[in-house]
């Protein structure tokens, strides 16, 4: 069995997936749903086959394929997982299944049944006419149609420049009333979900490689789908969003290029030029050429993550993206910025990682804080979820920095945990908005009066964004601070403080929405169906879960711990020891293995 | 296995002398199914939660059943403690969080204390189920209701059973989130969602505190188990003993309703009344008392922690009572009343030796303030849900039950001979004036001083309710409530009867306790006997002002205006809501909008502007727009580019 090549396979089943569903007639739009849904679930399978190979104590990168690719400059085809990968690909393999199930109606909202009640109780002459003035192709210019039929208030602006990819930049900040949503226009189904397949493949691909230059082109080429996805298939702002994301991460990008060739410089002055990761580490550079590549790489990673004050991208794309672009986005995409952190900015340059580390933990330090007091400060649910996310980010990067084994699983299993977490509050909080239309929070009150099983989902999902004890995320952000608090102590007081924040806006945003007398969008009256059994089925994997994991995390933390202690020792630093006790440090008192 | 509760079983042959030193034997036996204890509630609550309407009929049943096995299984785990000879069981579940040198295993221990606590839950929880079977019949979604409720139970268990900080930590926040859910249980009306939101923040502050105090504890210590802390408590520098245990004291601080996070208890009132009793009076915030309880092998390393402790407690103790006498609210009386209590047992348990006095009256109290909640929750319930007390009075006739149940809780509460109360504040009073010196005669006259204020605010609340002429709005019709409340009710009223001298007298519980919280024989500042006169004196004077004041004259329906300034303060909480918001609300609110604004025009701005500023100055910003992709990546890139350059020569040079 584990000479099967995993982790290739794994990342070509969802290509070929995608060229499949591509490939189908137009028309057979349930047909492309359904494939996918059948590919992506293949792939979790495949997914769960090889966890179950993955030999804890066994070598440190396991399923290893290396082929040469570009022989000129050493970079090679090189594949392998260690723990952290092999975690965080399975999370691409679990949540990929449940954003299609979620997504089934993203591309096509006409066909939504719970649209379709929905939209005929009233403002059914503004929706025809708005779909009139859209064709179903229009991706891009599509925006500026409807903006000009919707009652956004840029919309005269807009609708004033010519069509095509304008007026990007020079968006107005996001006015307070916009983001109410007309019925979105049809767009092509099996592009979409190509895309996502796509995407599934480029997101396998980041975290198996481990030749650097092949980590680079999936960490660039990943940008593509998702580019798409914003673009063509997101909210009202969606070009403007899509832009600016791009933007952002191409910046990061060209910043890394320039680290990676570095690196392969260096090397080649020191004998074989290389990218393979394991042939890096160790790498003897003096401290200036190590600070530039490292800020290199990490202003990639921190534009991606995104870190404070790299963020202003976040908000946007997570509001405009489709709900499931947006799971993907901040739950998936994003991690590959702590990701590295964790697999190249502290193995390849930890003096680096030693001098700046303690600016990073106070960028972490400022994020949790400024995170969550913006997302407090939000109308908008899907910019307040991207804004709750930063704060989670700062939690990851500084438990990676924070340089002990506790911080860093903690880390690890917080990429893992938010992935579920946030995704699961985006989910919920897309079914909201397909049920009234509108993103924003004065427009619900009480929904709980007549969607409790929603009220119920959203209540858990925020729950598990506060990290209560019993659900996982709460296990990785102990973990997280107390890893922190060994070696910053003022530092994890302080994220400490994030925990009451995040108590904060997660019950501000359910009293607001979910609890109070009944007020839903006009268009809904006062009537509002309850969760589907689809919807149901989407989020339920992932509360189920986070419970899960809350109470066992063992499994997760078996894995994650050897690749944490193998990276621990690139980086040459050791846990502090207890400092007025001690005898029992090694393991509990009661442990009787 | 039935064995008379004789005072030789309670008794355990003292080990040695002092707190406990994290020597836990192994469960075997019956132990070994303590976790059923927690598993069965949990059930419950899963069952009721993911059953759905199909449940409505049999699922309060089903929830009653459940809590009732874990009683029978608390007390079977408790006869069967008896038989031990260390009184200790420990029982290894899983292992929790492994990472390096963080080692925790999820395990439940079971000792006097913890069993103690565990009897008290699922005892008073089975009584408070049945009565909600009468209060909740009418209201649809009661089956949720009793998921809460089992939920709370379990989180309850967990917290007082848990071998670990961390294990406490999960039941804290447990009961912290099943509080949230049940004052909220009428989430459509603002006030109360607001009330739980309240109550949920407050406690959050206060459970940073438990979590940095597990930080130090790890940092210093390698590990958050009971036994690897307290085996090595003594390892501590004062001053980290100090930290710990002023960071424990803020969480029990958030838990306990004790200054300054009190604010929150009265507004939890929100919730249905038997949630008052069960959560708001009888165990959730007695929560605070046992961590300080369990956590007394690092007081005892901290006398500067400890006498902190004495001084909220001796604070609280006060705050609740003045305002106690101020309100007009039934349950807003009982719950400032509850907050003084508390105050009570934070202020022995900081006593040396009087750890098991302050668990003392928190049985008694457990079943006297449950008793009078209940009874107040039938008094709502048969006069349409009205809670003001001036719209009260003369009901003794109409509710005879109820008003014998909230009678034996007020001689109860008020220590009046024989009663619960007299025996535990008795105690506790002596206790104080036992430490001697200043501290001793402080603390010992601020404990008999509220003793007298207790006495004139429950004389108070008794006369407005059950005497005097009747105040009631047009159209009510009280009426006795039914046999599934009544009974409840009766048992508890027993229990504030008989339980102080049963628990003091017939089978000793300081003695049962000993072992866990250590004893101390003081010497007496006063006979025992002087004291007792003293404090039933000043509880008289107590009755004697209030009877004077509401019984021999009417009382008006609606609050006088013309009062003492103090009595204007009280009414507003003495002014702790205005000052949190004000201090924190407030300049939250600002600093949380102008972030919001700065975020946008800020940064935000600034990386539009610098993309802008690269192709020109601000005058050809119009010009730039030109609708090109290129050029603006461009122009970001340098804008970028520029900001990183400035950063790094920043970094490189310092």
């Amino acid at each position: 069995m584990t000479d099967l090549p995993w982790l290739t396979v794994l990342g070509i089943v969802p290509l070929v997936g995608a060229l499949v569903v591509a490939a189908l007639p137009s028309g057979r739009d349930a047909l492309a749903k359904q494939v996918a849904l059948l590919v992506s679930l293949v792939v979790l399978g495949l997914t769960i086959a090889m966890c179950a190979a993955f030999e804890p104590a066994g070598d440190r990168f396991q399923f290893v394929q290396a082929y040469d690719w570009i022989p000129a400059f050493g970079v090679q085809y090189a594949v392998g997982a260690d723990g952290i990968a092999l975690v965080l690909i399975a999370l691409v393999a679990v949540l990929v299944p449940v954003v299609v199930l979620a997504s089934w109606y993203d591309a096509d909202p006409q066909a939504d049944p719970l649209r379709r009640t929905a939209g005929a109780v009233g403002t059914s002459a503004r929706t025809s006419a708005t779909a009139g003035a859209t064709p179903p192709e229009a991706t891009v210019s599509g925006a500026d149609a409807r903006a000009a039929s919707s009652r956004r208030v840029g919309g005269g602006t807009a609708a004033g420049t010519p069509a095509g990819a304008t007026a990007v930049l020079d968006a107005p900040p996001p006015a307070e009333d916009q983001p109410v949503d007309e019925l979105p226009p049809r767009r092509s189904v099996k592009t979409f979900f190509a895309l996502l397949l796509v995407l599934e493949t480029m997101m396998i691909g980041v975290f198996a490689a481990t030749d650097v230059f092949l980590f680079y082109v999936f960490f660039e080429a990943m940008l593509i789908p998702m580019y798409f996805i914003i673009g063509s298939y997101g909210g009202p702002r969606r070009s403007y969003a899509a832009m600016k994301f791009l933007l952002y991460s191409l910046f990061g990008g060209l910043l890394m290029l320039a680290a990676v060739i570095g690196l392969f410089v260096v090397s080649a002055s020191q004998g074989e030029g290389t990218f393979a990761f394991e042939q890096l580490v160790g790498l003897e550079m003096s401290r200036t050429v190590e600070i530039a590549l490292f800020s290199g790489f990490f202003i990639a990673f921190a534009i991606k993550a995104p870190l404070f004050p790299f963020h202003t991208w976040l908000p946007d794309a997570g509001a405009e993206a489709p709900v499931g672009g947006a799971v993907l986005l901040v739950g998936i995409l994003d991690k590959v910025g702590t990701f590295g952190f964790l697999r190249y900015c502290l193995p390849l340059f930890p003096e680096a990682s030693r001098i700046l580390g303690p600016y990073v933990i106070a960028l972490c330090v400022i994020g949790i804080l400024y995170g969550a007091l913006l997302a407090m400060g939000q109308k908008d649910l899907k910019r307040l979820v991207s804004y709750t996310s930063v704060a989670h980010f700062g939690f990851i990067a500084m438990g990676v920095f924070a340089f002990t084994t506790q911080g860093q699983t903690g880390a690890v299993l917080y990429m893992v945990n938010h992935g579920l977490s946030t995704g699961a509050l985006f989910l919920v909080v897309g079914f909201l908005i397909v049920r009234g239309r509108s993103r924003l929070i004065p427009d619900y009150s009480g929904v709980a009066n007549v969607a409790p099983v929603l009220a119920g989902t959203f209540l858990i999902a925020g729950l598990s964004s506060l990290a209560l004890p019993g659900l996982s995320t709460f296990v990785s952000e102990f973990l997280v601070l107390i890893g922190t608090y060994q070696r910053y102590p003022v530092a994890a007081v302080l994220g400490a403080i994030g925990v009451i924040l995040a108590a904060l806006y997660v019950l501000l945003m359910y009293q607001r929405t979910m609890q109070g007398p009944l007020q839903l969008p006009a268009l809904l009256g006062d009537r509002m169906r309850d969760l589907h059994l689809r919807e149901v089925m989407a989020v339920a994997p992932l509360i189920a879960l986070m419970v899960f994991l809350g109470v066992y995390p063992k499994p997760l933390t078996d894995v994650i711990n050897p690749a944490v202690e193998a990276t621990m020792q690139d980086i040459g630093q050791t846990d502090p020891a207890p400092t007025q006790g001690g005898a029992l440090t090694s393991s509990g008192p009661a442990d009787e293995d | 296995v039935s064995r008379p509760l004789a005072i030789p079983a309670l008794a355990t042959e003292a080990p040695a002398e002092g707190l406990p030193t994290g020597d836990y034997l192994a469960a075997a036996g019956s132990h070994e199914l303590l976790w059923l204890l927690i598993a069965l509630p949990l059930a419950g609550a899963t069952v009721l939660l993911l059953g759905g309407r199909r449940t409505n009929s049999w699922g309060p049943y089903l929830a009653i059943a459940a809590c009732g096995a874990a009683f029978l299984l608390a007390v079977t785990s408790f006869l069967a403690l008896l038989d031990l000879e260390d009184r200790t069981a420990q029982l290894q579940l899983f292992s929790w969080v492994p990472v390096g040198g963080l080692q925790v295993d999820f395990g439940l221990l079971l000792d006097p204390l913890s069993a103690t606590f565990t009897l008290l839950i699922t005892g008073v929880g089975l009584l408070i189920h049945v009565y909600s079977l009468g209060y909740m019949a009418h209201d649809p979604r009661r089956r949720l209701f009793f998921a809460y409720l089992n939920l709370f139970v379990a989180a309850m268990l967990v917290l007082v059973l848990g071998d670990s900080y961390l294990a406490l930590f999960l039941g804290w926040e447990g009961v912290g989130l099943a509080s949230y859910l049940l004052i909220s249980f009428w989430f459509y009306v603002p006030a109360y969602a607001t009330a739980a939101k309240k109550a949920f923040i407050m406690n959050r502050v206060g459970d940073v505190g438990l979590l940095i105090a597990m930080f130090i504890m790890f940092a210093t210590l390698g590990t958050t188990q009971f036994a690897g802390v307290f085996s090595q408590a003594e390892l501590l520098t004062a001053g980290t003993a100090t930290a710990i245990g002023l960071l424990l004291l803020l969480g029990a601080c958030g838990k306990s309703g004790q200054f300054p996070l009190h604010t929150w208890l009265p507004d939890a009132m929100a919730g249905p009344t038997p949630v008052s009793a069960l959560i708001h009076a009888a165990t959730m915030v007695t929560a605070g008392v046992y961590l300080i309880a369990r956590s007394l092998p690092l007081y005892e390393v901290s006398e500067t922690a400890r006498l902190v402790v004495g001084v909220i407690g001796a604070i609280t103790l006060v705050i609740g009572a003045v305002i106690g006498c101020a309100y007009d609210d039934i349950k807003k009386v009982l719950a400032y009343s509850t907050v003084s209590q508390i105050g009570y047992m934070f202020l022995a348990v900081a006593i040396p030796g009087a750890g098991a006095v302050a668990i003392l009256h928190l049985l008694t109290h457990g079943f006297f303030k449950a008793c009078m909640f209940l009874s107040a929750g039938s008094v709502m319930h048969g006069m349409g849900d009205q809670v003001d007390m001036r719209r009260f009075g003369g009901l003794r006739k109409e509710m005879p039950v109820t008003f014998a149940c909230m009678t034996a809780g007020y001689l109860a509460i008020i220590g009046f001979p024989l009663f619960a109360g007299f025996f535990s504040k008795d105690l506790i009073i002596e206790a104080a004036l036992d430490q001697g010196g200043v501290r001793g005669w402080t603390f010992g006259l601020i404990a008999i001083a509220i003793a007298g204020v207790t006495a004139f605010y429950m004389t108070r609340m008794m006369i407005m309710t059950f005497f005097g002429e009747r105040r009631w709005t047009e159209g009510q019709h009280p009426h006795e409530s039914p046999a599934v409340m009544t009974v409840p009710m009766v048992l508890l009223a027993i229990g504030s009867v008989v339980s102080g001298y049963v628990l003091v007298h017939v089978t000793p519980l300081t003695e049962f306790l000993a072992p866990v919280l250590g004893s101390e024989e003081a010497d007496h500042v006063l006979e025992p006997i002087v004291v007792t006169a003293i404090v039933t004196v000043v509880s008289a004077l107590g009755v004697l002002v209030a009877y004077l004041q509401y019984a021999r004259t009417p009382v008006p329906t609606t609050a006088p205006v013309a009062v003492s300034p103090l009595t204007v303060a009280a009414r507003k909480n003495l002014y702790f809501d205005s000052l949190n918001e004000s201090l924190l609300m407030r300049p939250g609110q600002y600093l949380t909008r102008a972030l919001v604004f700065a975020d946008n025009r800020g940064i935000d701005g600034a990386v539009h502007g610098l993309a802008a500023g690269i192709g020109g100055g601000s005058g050809r910003l119009r010009r730039v727009q030109n609708g090109f992709v290129r050029s603006y990546a461009l122009s970001m890139f340098g804008g970028a580019a520029l900001v990183v350059a400035v950063l790094l020569l920043g970094r490189v040079g310092a």
